[in-house]
């Protein structure tokens, strides 16, 4: 569709959002990541019943550990689009960004550039 | 099984917090089944800790693990080659497992990492149950396999009792009657009749109304 959108993502395939674990999530922030985005298909649409509800279910956990360690619960993100909504992945990849440069750079990358 | 949840992060911050080489050990067993302390927990604990100190420009190192049980020696001893490394231990074990591997390794700091909660069933992913009170001497031959002890919140041998209220419980109408569900059980497999032989008061020395209790099987032992 040749849209354009912010270069500040970097995409991480998965067959469904259901393999993402909370694990991968807290290492995204542990190596420095401003912003988690963790998109998914339709709610009632996911290919294998229900991975998009776990998914959402692991991001909300995810949040409120963020918040409890000081990292901020609002630098992760759950969207739910299909994959032929091209102009709607823009469009969250625009709203995200927007509001992690409003957040600032995570509290963790300025702690490991510090340190370094 | 034994179920247990992880302790709030905020209270385990809170006991970790002055350290600088802490040691997050899960369990492969119970709490692995119950989903508060196993690899994964460990790892989530790990990974949130590692988090907070970073963030609070502490520099600490929080490394994970887990052993096939902490409630036996030979599993404990798996951490004899580095635990010297670490100031202190979070054990996601049941509090078995924590305090035996805090008796073993006894210079050691041991944190828990989970509230241990009872001894229960999985009726379905997240939701458990409790089912058991290790009254030690089981009488479920007579109530049709299910428990007066541990699901009766009187525990009462001779139910129900006057608050039994459309099957529910007069502590909780979340809480089924135990005795509502016996007399049902009793009534599919026909044996009401033990409804006309109430039965003596219960031998309590054998459940921990008794005192600390312990098992000495000498067909096990050399």
């Amino acid at each position: 569709m040749r849209l354009q959108y912010p270069p500040t993502v970097r995409i991480i395939e998965v067959p469904c959002t259901g393999k993402v674990d909370i694990n991968h999530l807290l290492l995204a922030f542990e190596q420095g990541a401003d912003g988690v985005m963790v998109v998914g298909c339709l709610e009632g649409d996911c290919h294998y019943r229900v991975g998009n509800l776990h998914a959402k279910k692991r991001v909300k956990r995810t949040k409120e550990i963020l918040d409890k360690v000081g990292v901020g619960g609002e630098r992760l993100a759950m969207f739910n689009l299909s994959s032929a909504m091209g102009g709607r992945f823009a469009e969250i990849v625009q709203e995200m960004t927007q509001k992690i440069l409003e957040l600032g750079p995570s509290p963790v990358r300025m702690a490991m550039g510090k340190a370094a | 099984m034994i179920k247990a949840v992880g302790k709030p992060l905020e209270e385990v911050i809170g006991m970790v917090e002055n350290f600088r080489k802490i040691l997050v050990a899960g369990c492969d067993g119970c709490v692995t089944v119950c989903e508060a302390g196993g690899l994964k927990e460990a790892k989530t604990l790990a990974s949130a800790l590692r988090l907070y100190f970073t963030q609070a420009g502490k520099a600490a190192q929080v490394d994970e693990t887990s052993l096939t049980r902490q409630c036996e020696p030979e599993y404990l001893a798996q951490l004899r080659d580095n635990i010297d490394g670490y100031d202190a231990v979070v054990s996601m074990a049941c509090g078995c497992g924590v305090q035996f591997l805090a008796e073993m390794y006894d210079k050691k700091i041991v944190f828990p990492g989970v509230d241990t909660c009872f001894m229960g069933v999985n009726e379905e992913r997240g939701l458990f149950t409790e089912r058991c009170q290790a009254c030690g001497r089981c009488i479920l031959a007579e109530t049709g396999g299910i428990c007066p002890i541990a699901r009766c919140s009187k525990r009462m041998l001779n139910g129900p009792c006057g608050g039994s209220e459309k099957g529910k419980c007069e502590v909780s109408s979340e809480i089924p009657c135990g005795w509502e569900l016996i007399y049902q059980r009793l009534k599919t497999l026909g044996q009401l009749d033990r409804f006309e032989n109430p039965v003596e008061p219960k031998d309590w020395t054998t459940s921990r109304d008794g005192g600390v209790r312990k098992i000495v099987r000498e067909d096990l032992r050399i």
